[in-house]
This record gives structure tokens, C-alpha cells and sequence, in this order.
């Protein structure tokens, strides 16, 4: 950041085109959801954030960060507008894989549950701005608007007891057409 | 470019009432807005990137990209921030500016509230003062507001509030769920609780029909144009005379000013990256408490080496906004009924007259909450991931009420917005730099006012409470931003006059929560919107008496 990041020659216009750009590849992600065509993450790395966000948001009842698409969302932001948050992922997943083989001697992805919370507890203390990120994107993905690639079929707000889409108060009006009255 | 009669900067709450009443008026105006005009249709429920919530962006602007400022912290260590962090203070950047977005609270102040210095008097080390105009100058003016803009509710509940000739145009919505659960609780701790003003309708008024109660209001653009902001009322009034002309995507680099040290027009970057001048009779600043300040800051000559109207080092100081706190509670049965807005109840009992407190604010209960405003917002104790936390999710999303209110802040003369001597924006202009704090009485009264809305949500039935409540070492401005060009009669500690115009160039305006001398105990808007409607009418009459003529 600082003064370079406003000198990217863009006009306004530009600016405008760009953003459309972006659209249109958030749109095309959609057919591809979690398939591996990761757009920043490699495939290595995707796992093992799969298991930290697991840890996260686990499964129960209803499904975990993972089986809604949360990796989409995270993997598509980390192209878009947490590029910002690029190397703290990189990093902080090495450190994640560091840390694992030393205590376990294993892969995040080979352990067992309660040490994937054991390490994931671990990391939260040693790699705090890391671990706060993967926790808000997270959070994000589960329980924000499934545009962005997370929270698959509004399950987290269906969890929550959200009658989705949303019909209350819509009688009076047919959105298609503008209101009756 | 033809000479026009005013160029108004900005077309947000102020910008456009004052647009309008110009062009009424017979002036020819320009309406200058950076930002783009959005509709009805570009309200896109995106939880994630709103103007409440802007974790993926700012939906109604500015851009992240090309829009930096700098925060100063308490250590005096400078950071860059962008337009989605908090630190940023954003308000919008779009017609309509706030008001196509927000939550719609549309507040009288009370009568104290002009005269907090005469009331409580200045605790020490605060630049608290009163204002050089009083309620009952503004009343007429906020009525004006109401019944144009259009308000909703019903202020017959309640003793506290200032006197007024006619009732709203609007009655509001009926109640909600929490409405039902928090006023009898109210009553018997014996306030005065009644439903919220709201700048929205809640019946077909001025051609738009009422509110359909969705989940996403505060912080979207209303899906159905039900809430009223300036880019559904007046701006189209202004435009239908043929007297106005908007230019959107239009940045304002500077005020220019001739030899003799009147206004003659502004430069401005258009759409294309151009840059152009528009030459005028008349200046109005309406772009917001920090970008007003940003705009007389940069707007340096050599007649204004420290900018526009800042002779006496005035502009950017007693930046202010509101001390929010409050309490949440929680409830062994539902309180969640999907119904929007969400906030409908409030108690103005507290905004005056505590013994030891200079002033307070308005409580009221918070809008709908979103999954993803809840993560945070889990009992005390609630670990922040794993099973627990998900659990805690289901367990508590329908049964939580959240109160809290806009303490009024006490100002300081060190809270500042100045233009950063080192960062620049996409334009290359230098950008806001926030620096200061507001006078520490304020966080004992937001103390008190959380204890207040804690016991509040104890006698509705609550089986938990915590406090929302802390110290901010930074002023805190956001959407409620306020007080950069203090209203006052000294040129020396104000930078317009009771009118609004600027003390040292007479053919320059501000008018927005800029001349707030303090910003009341409750949400700006309708204050914003009655004081521009007061001082495009004394413009206009200046006008025709052939003053502002050259």
C-alpha cells in the first residue's frame, strides 16, 4: 500500500471495466465450485485450509466450512479483495504444515480429529493475524450470502432457522412487475 | 463551460436539498457527485459488502482501489487506511450519499442539544459550545424535512422532545416482535418508550409505496425505493425544473477564487479523468464532515495559503461522530421475527438531565441482525471456534435483543480531519488524515448509557446481558461524521456564520453535518436536512436581495 497503490494509471472507466471483469469471473467460478480449479490456492494448500476451517466450523447435523463451499469463497477473495491477505495465507500455512510434522510427524491431512483441533488450537496462538483471518473468512463463507461462493444452498441460514428466500411482506408486492398498491 | 448561477459538491442529505431549493428558486445550478446514482435494483443483499458490512467492499462507495486515508493513533503513529476498514470513517460515496443506504432514523435534536455549553457548561480541555442558531430556528426546517424527505413514527410516547406544530406525515410501522417485548418492560421501569422516526414510508406517500419489512435495510439500497433519501425526492425535483444539472463520477479538486478573494468556480475531475472548470456565482460545500474539510484544505491559493476559510486554523478541527454503546441480551425464548427494519422502539428519557453527565443520547433497539453480524455477538464465554461456537450460533440467533444509542459526544479541538502531507488519492489530491479524540466525559456517559440499556433488557425478561461498551483511542466519525466547520459568530473559533457561509469569503457555503456544532444525542440526518433547507432559504433570499451577484 501507501502512495504507489494510487498510481495504477486507471481511469475511472477502467476502473469500472475491471470491476465487471471480476464479475464476470465470479460468475464463471460458479460452474466450477470446488473441483480443484483453484485460482490462488494450490492443491496442497487447499487441503490442508479445508481441514483448518473444518476445525472451525465442524460438522454436526448440518455440514461443515468445507462441504458448503467455504474454500471457494476464501480461494476467489484471495484473487480479488483480500489479495491484501496473500502472503499471510501462504505463510501461515507453512507454518501450519511446520508445526504439524513436528508434533505429529504427519501432514495437517493425516491426522486424526482431535489432533487437527489440537494443532488448529496451537496455531491460534502462534500465528494470531494468520489464524483471525482464517477464522473471519470462515465465518464469512458459512454464514454470508451464497453469491460469493460460500454457504451452499443458504444452508448456514436455513441452520439459524431462515425461512430463504425471505417471503415476509412480499404479498404486497410482485417484484417483477412493481407493487400492486 | 457556461457560467451557471451555484455549483453545489456533493449530493447527499444536504447537497440536494440545497440543489433543490435553488433550482426552485430560479438559480441555475450544477450538482457536482463523485460517486455513481445507483436504484432500487442495485440493492443486491450482499451481507458481505454493504455500507454497514464491508468486509468485500463499500457497495455505494467509494472504491478501496484509489481512496486511501491516513488514521493517526493515540501514539501518534500514521496508518494507511482503505474506504472498507473501519478506521476509514466512510460515509458513501453515490447520489444520495448516506441516505440511499441507511438505516433511515430521522431525528429531531432536542432544544438542549443547540446549547450544551449554556446547559452543562464546557467540561475542561473540551471545545463544547453552543450553536448560533436554536431549536426553534430549526423547527419550521425540520418540518420541511419531514413532510418532503418523508417520516414515519410517532412521537406522541414520549415527554422529551421539542415542540412541534404538527404530527408526522406518516404513522408508523406497526410493531415488531421486539417492539412487543421491549415497551411494556420500558414502562414499567418507568420511561417513555415510543416508535422511532423514520425516514421511511410506511404507507404509499409521494408516489412510492410503503416498506416490505425485509431483513436488508441498514446499510442497502431499498429493494422496493421505500425508504426516502435525496436520490428519490428532492434530486428529482431538482432535476424536473430544467434549473439543475447533475454530472456523477465528478470529483471537486478545488474551490478557485479570483483576485479579490471571491469564488469564481471549481476545477473538478469528470468521468473520464478530464479536467474541468466550472465557473459560478455561488460555491455550496455539501460533501460531508471530512471531504468538505478535505476540499477547503486543498483548496489553497495565494490569497488562502492555509485553505479556504481556514484563516484562523479553524477548518477539520471538532471532528466528531457518536460514542455508540449499549447492551445485548439474551432470552430463553424467541425475539427474532424476520421483520425489518428491526429498530422501531427508542426512549429518549436519557438524553438529558443526569446529574454529573454533560448530555447523553437516545436508546433504542438495533436493527435486524444478519448471521454473519452475529459470530461476535455470542454469550460471554463462547469459545470463537469449533462446535461450541456453532452450536451457540443456533442456540442464540432468534433470541437476542440488542439496545444501544448515539451518546452524544462532548467535542475536543484536537479531534481533526487535515490533509495528509505525504498520501495522495487516485487523483494525486492529498487525502484525509483523522488525528484526535473526543473529550473523555463522553465514554462515562456511554458507560452509564450501557448499564442503562442492560437494565432495560433485564426487566424485558433477558437470562444474560453484556455490556457493548469501550474507550476508543481515536475519534470515531463514520456516517454520523460531524463539526469541521463549526457555525459560529468569532471568526476564530468557527468557520461559518449562522448561515452557513463561510466567514471569510462571502460567496461560499457549507452546508452538511460539517457546521454541526454538536452533533446531538441521536442519528444526524434529519438535522443535516432541516439545517440545509434553513440555509438554502437565507441563500436564496441573499440572492434576491443581489448580494451574492458579481
Amino acid at each position: 500500500m501507501g502512495p504507489t497503490r494510487n498510481s495504477t494509471g486507471l481511469t475511472r472507466r477502467q476502473f469500472v471495466a475491471a470491476g465487471a471483469l471480476g464479475g464476470a469471473l465470479v460468475a464463471a467460478g460458479c460452474e466450477s465450485a470446488g473441483n480443484g480449479n483453484w485460482e490462488f490456492l494450490t492443491e496442497n494448500q487447499a487441503r490442508a485450509l479445508a481441514a483448518i476451517c473444518d476445525q472451525i466450523i465442524p460438522a454436526d447435523d448440518f455440514p461443515s466450512a468445507s462441504q458448503v463451499g467455504v474454500l471457494n469463497y476464501i480461494d476467489r477473495q484471495l484473487a480479488r479483495h483480500y489479495r491484501r491477505h496473500r502472503q499471510t495465507y501462504t505463510d501461515g500455512l507453512n507454518q501450519t504444515e511446520e508445526l504439524s510434522r513436528q508434533r505429529f510427524a504427519k501432514e495437517i491431512t493425516a491426522l486424526a480429529a482431535d489432533q487437527q483441533h489440537e494443532l488448529v488450537a496451537a496455531i491460534e496462538q502462534r500465528s494470531k493475524a494468520f489464524f483471525n483471518l482464517v477464522r473471519a473468512h470462515t465465518m464469512e463463507g458459512y454464514y454470508g450470502s451464497p453469491r460469493h461462493g460460500g454457504n451452499r444452498d443458504a444452508v448456514s441460514w436455513r441452520m439459524l432457522g431462515l425461512q430463504e428466500p425471505p417471503t415476509l411482506g412480499r404479498a404486497q408486492y410482485d417484484l417483477h412487475q412493481g407493487q400492486h398498491s | 463551460m457556461k457560467r451557471v448561477n451555484a455549483v453545489v459538491i456533493g449530493a447527499g442529505a444536504a447537497g440536494g436539498i440545497v440543489a433543490k431549493e435553488l433550482a426552485v428558486a430560479g438559480l441555475s445550478v450544477v450538482l457536482l457527485e463523485r460517486g455513481k446514482w445507483y436504484t432500487a435494483a442495485d440493492c443486491r443483499k450482499d451481507d458481505l459488502r454493504n455500507q454497514r458490512t464491508t468486509v468485500l467492499g463499500n457497495a455505494f462507495g467509494p472504491e478501496d482501489e484509489g481512496n486511501p486515508r491516513v488514521r493517526v493513533d493515540a501514539n501518534g503513529a500514521s496508518q494507511i487506511v482503505l474506504p472498507s476498514e473501519g478506521a476509514y470513517s466512510n460515509n458513501a460515496a453515490c447520489v444520495g450519499g448516506g441516505t440511499l443506504s441507511y438505516g433511515a432514523q430521522a431525528w429531531r435534536y432536542m432544544p438542549q442539544d443547540f446549547r450544551m455549553k449554556s446547559t452543562y457548561g464546557a467540561p475542561a480541555g473540551s471545545s463544547l459550545e453552543d450553536w448560533p442558531i436554536g431549536y426553534d430556528d430549526l423547527e419550521p426546517f425540520y418540518d420541511k424535512a419531514e413532510y418532503e424527505i418523508g417520516v414515519s413514527g410517532d412521537y406522541s410516547g414520549t415527554p422529551f422532545k421539542g415542540e412541534r406544530k404538527r404530527p408526522l406525515p406518516m404513522p408508523p410501522l406497526p410493531p415488531g416482535r421486539e417492539f412487543s417485548i421491549l415497551e411494556p418492560a420500558a414502562k414499567r421501569l418507568g420511561l417513555h418508550p415510543f416508535h422511532i422516526p423514520m425516514t421511511r414510508n410506511s404507507v404509499p406517500y409521494n408516489g412510492r409505496g410503503p416498506c416490505m419489512r425485509c431483513r436488508w435495510c441498514v446499510g442497502f439500497a431499498c429493494e422496493v425505493d421505500a425508504k426516502n433519501g435525496s436520490q428519490n425526492t428532492v434530486i428529482p425535483v431538482a432535476l424536473n425544473t430544467g434549473m439543475c444539472e447533475l454530472r456523477t463520477e465528478c470529483l471537486v479538486k478545488e474551490i478557485l477564487v479570483d483576485e479579490r478573494g471571491r469564488a469564481r468556480g471549481v476545477a473538478y475531475i469528470d468521468e473520464h479523468g478530464h479536467l474541468q472548470e466550472q465557473l459560478s456565482e455561488v460555491v455550496v460545500v455539501s460533501g460531508c464532515a471530512t471531504e468538505s474539510a478535505r476540499l477547503l484544505l486543498n483548496s489553497k491559493s495565494k490569497l488562502f495559503p492555509n485553505g479556504l476559510g481556514n484563516r484562523f486554523d479553524q477548518v477539520g478541527r471538532n471532528l466528531q461522530g457518536h460514542h455508540y454503546t449499549g447492551a445485548m441480551g439474551y432470552f430463553d425464548f424467541e425475539t427474532y421475527d424476520d421483520i425489518g427494519p428491526g429498530a422501531t422502539i427508542a426512549v429518549s428519557d436519557y438524553n438529558h438531565g443526569t446529574k454529573g453527565l454533560a448530555g447523553g443520547g437516545m436508546l433504542a433497539n438495533e436493527f435486524i441482525r444478519l448471521p454473519i453480524h452475529m459470530i461476535d455477538r455470542l454469550p460471554a464465554g463462547t469459545p470463537r471456534w469449533g462446535l461450541a461456537h456453532k452450536q451457540a450460533m443456533r442456540q442464540w440467533h432468534k433470541r437476542t435483543i440488542i439496545i444501544m444509542g448515539p451518546t452524544q459526544q462532548i467535542p475536543s479541538a484536537d479531534a481533526r480531519v487535515t490533509v495528509d502531507p505525504a498520501v495522495k488519492d487516485h487523483w494525486g489530491l492529498p487525502v484525509v488524515r483523522i488525528s484526535g479524540n473526543v473529550h473523555p466525559h463522553t465514554f462515562a456517559i456511554g458507560e452509564m448509557q450501557a448499564q442503562r440499556a442492560e437494565a432495560w433488557l433485564k426487566e424485558a425478561g433477558a437470562i444474560h446481558t453484556s455490556l457493548m461498551s469501550s474507550r476508543p483511542t481515536v475519534v470515531s466519525a463514520g456516517q454520523h461524521q460531524a463539526g469541521t466547520c463549526r457555525m459560529g459568530n468569532d471568526p476564530h473559533s468557527s468557520v461559518v456564520d449562522k448561515y452557513c457561509r463561510i466567514h471569510d469569503v462571502d460567496n461560499v457555503f457549507v452546508i452538511d453535518s460539517s457546521v454541526h456544532v454538536t452533533n446531538g444525542g441521536f442519528n444526524p440526518v434529519l438535522t443535516i436536512m432541516a439545517v440545509a433547507y434553513y440555509a438554502a432559504e437565507a441563500l436564496v433570499r441573499s440572492w434576491k436581495g443581489t448580494g451574492l451577484r458579481s
